[in-house]
């Protein structure tokens, strides 16, 4: 689940990580409000959304008035803001946040990751902030400093200071990134984190350490433990066939391809999208409905497949392991029966009583393709979508 | 011989009482595995499945002689699950459970770092050997005894190859679904390692998908280490950049974990590779000759 900048900052404060004095705003008065608060003559106003590459995309703008405040504001709230990591139509913006303005001396990277390879958590740093640090991390790899965190003892300050050093700090700011670095594996692990960023991490010309940016990932298996993160969920910001999806226990991401998929177990949905686009198709979705797939989500997972209106077809992957094939079966007869379906819909059964499964399909008399094999299922499901593309 | 389980592994289920625990259990004595009892904690001295119930793990081994474990306790209490079996001296652990915390499965791959035992797991269907021993939930009756080892990180991928290579007639020595978490107990190396030693393994199916570089060890391993033929079929050629595709650990960060870099990475191994999953009984008969 990721969080705004506003919420991170505020769990960064309460780490006491160094941020600047803000407010989030849902309206453009609310927004002059917050710049009044603040007060000073110089404000920082960005929009929230979920994707990188706000400043680039116009969304993070230095204003010296009031009046620019509020033209900000009403500028982007209620808009759609598009960035290079957004789709075409971008991402809803429902606040903006205005925050002090901070003078700039270097600008730093500083992130804490789940290194899968060598199975801790990571810090990575970085002298070459502000940039995207995949750049960073494909050209000059040799650039990312990184301190592997023992997962019983925690950071320890010689980490942060060594990397500190080695980023060519020196002075005070070398004990301050030190205690920001401890401050923040702190936060990672306390708060469940996946990712946190801070790019970048600034020093200011008065030689003090400061989160320029903040950007928090949470483990979604943790939210049960995060009652207050869970909380910060913004559900404008997710794809809502995901979101939807993610309400009856499917697992489904959005795909811009005609062949809508049905699969059991998320690693054969993976392949069975995989096929199709082997024999020349293009998958409109992953669609996992789990290994205990009921009637009700099997409609579900139809209702949400067809609300993709590219969906020509849909190819139905299941491969019955506890579940049987036969009360998939029922499920999808009951679906199609109560949703309505109109387009072709193609059944690969196999496993677990893979034959009773085809046998009340067939004798169900509604309109669909049984397939033998997996090759048959996608070739024939690609051509119920109109042919290879 | 086998891998990790045969007719003789004595099996402990924890959380033994439960749904899914007294499900599985149910298959796996119908199965001929020697499930040897039971823990969950306040249960202790009840009969379940006609089987002894403790509540600590330590009284069951004491008790029953069991060397290996299977978890079907829900997430929140895995960690604590995984570790008491631990300490009590499992050798095998088997962890079924999916939507464990990451940072609690660091924490106990630190600990398991430090000791002889195996966790294999989690988010995963277990282990069986064919015709001895079925620990998990993976239906018994795909499975034929045979010489292909497969290790996968997908449930319902692992039974398609399975299913395969009992419809040609080879059958499976072992079978090892190590789980789609980003910290899984065992990698696939390991299993690799396992399947090269044991002489009724003849061949070795590898299942992966995208995310982490797992795929991409194994296959510097199977290039210094593997001298038996190995097919490999990697899922999540279509899936995007930067989304979850189902498991916690199928996601593409960064612009790395990608299928096609795991493919490159294993023909350059000399891995025999599929594109279709529809194809690894046939690419099997083909790099075996049999």
């Amino acid at each position: 689940m990721n969080l705004h900048e506003y919420q991170a900052k505020e769990l960064f404060a309460r780490y006491g990580l160094p941020v600047s004095e803000g407010h989030a705003a849902d309206t453009p008065d609310a927004a002059v409000a917050a710049a009044r608060e603040i007060g000073g003559d110089r404000w920082v106003c960005k929009v929230q959304v979920h994707a990188g590459g706000r400043g680039k995309a116009g969304g993070v703008r230095l204003v010296d008035s009031e009046d620019a405040v509020r033209a900000f504001a009403e500028e982007f709230l209620g808009r759609n803001l598009v960035t290079v990591q957004t789709d075409a139509e971008g991402q809803p913006v429902g606040k903006v946040y205005v925050e002090s303005c901070t003078d700039i001396a270097t600008e730093l990277y500083l992130g804490v990751v789940v290194d899968r390879a060598s199975r801790r958590v990571v810090v990575m740093a970085s002298a070459e902030g502000g940039v995207e640090i995949e750049q960073v991390a494909r050209d000059t790899p040799e650039k990312i400093l990184r301190a592997a965190i023992d997962p019983y003892v925690g950071a320890q300050p010689h980490q942060g200071r060594e990397m500190a050093f080695r980023l060519g700090l020196s002075g005070t700011p070398v004990r301050e990134f030190t205690d920001v670095f401890v401050k923040l594996v702190k936060l990672f692990h306390e708060l469940d984190c996946s990712l946190v960023e801070i790019n970048p991490l600034v020093v200011t010309e008065e030689g003090r350490i400061h989160c320029l940016d903040a950007k928090m990932n949470i483990d979604n298996n943790a939210l049960y433990r995060q009652r207050d993160l869970a909380g910060m969920r913004d559900a404008t910001q997710e794809d809502p066939r995901e979101a939807r999806a993610d309400e009856f226990g499917l697992n489904y991401v959005a795909l811009d391809g005609n062949i809508g998929c049905m699969v059991n177990g998320a690693g054969l949905a993976m392949g069975t999208m995989d096929l199709a686009k082997l024999y020349g198709g293009t998958p409109a979705n992953f669609l996992d409905v789990g290994g205990g797939a009921t009637k009700e989500a099997v409609g579900e997972a139809f209702r949400i497949i067809l609300s993709d209106e590219n969906v020509k077809a849909v190819l139905i992957n299941i491969f019955g392991g506890i579940v049987s094939c036969a009360t998939i079966a029922d499920g999808i007869i009951g679906a199609v029966t109560e949703v309505g379906v109109n387009v072709p819909v193609v059944v690969r059964f196999e496993g677990n009583n893979a034959a009773v499964g085809a046998e009340r399909l067939a004798a169900s008399g509604l309109d669909l393709v049984t397939a033998d094999s997996l090759a048959d299922a996608a070739q024939k499901a690609i051509q119920a979508a109109g042919g290879a593309a | 011989m086998s891998v990790l389980v045969d007719r003789d592994t004595r099996v402990l289920v924890q959380g033994f009482t439960g749904s899914q625990g007294t499900l599985h259990s149910e298959q796996a004595i119908a199965y001929g595995t020697r499930v040897v009892g039971g823990v969950t904690p306040g249960k202790g001295g009840a009969s379940h499945l006609g089987l002894p119930v403790f509540d600590t793990v330590r009284q069951a081994v004491a008790e029953t002689g069991a060397t290996a474990s299977v978890i079907y306790v829900p997430a929140p209490f895995c960690k604590d699950s995984i570790l008491e079996a631990l300490d009590a001296g499992i050798e095998l652990i088997v962890c079924i459970t999916e939507g464990i915390p990451t940072l609690d499965m660091l924490a106990v791959k630190a600990r398991l770092d430090l000791t002889d035992a195996r966790l294999i797991g989690p988010n995963c269907p277990g282990v069986i050997t064919p015709g001895a021993c079925k620990i998990g939930i993976m239906p018994a009756d795909i499975h034929l005894p045979g010489r292909v080892g497969v290790v996968s990180r997908s449930g319902t991928l692992t039974y398609e190859a399975v299913q395969q290579t009992t419809d040609q007639g080879f059958g499976q020595s072992t079978c090892v679904g190590i789980g789609g978490d980003p910290i899984p107990g065992s990698q696939f190396i390991d299993i690799l390692e396992l399947f090269e030693g044991d002489p009724d393994t003849e061949a070795i199916v590898m299942v992966g998908e995208i995310g982490g570089t797992a795929e991409e060890e194994a296959a510097a391993y199977i290039a210094e280490h593997v001298s038996k033929p190995v097919v490999a079929y990697i899922a999540g050629v279509t899936a995007p950049p930067g989304k979850r595709m189902g498991h916690a650990g199928a996601i593409i960060a960064g612009g790395r974990g990608t299928a096609d870099e795991k493919f490159a990475a294993l023909e350059e191994a000399g891995v025999r590779t599929v594109r279709s999953l529809a194809e690894i009984g046939d690419a099997l008969a083909e790099v075996t000759g049999w």
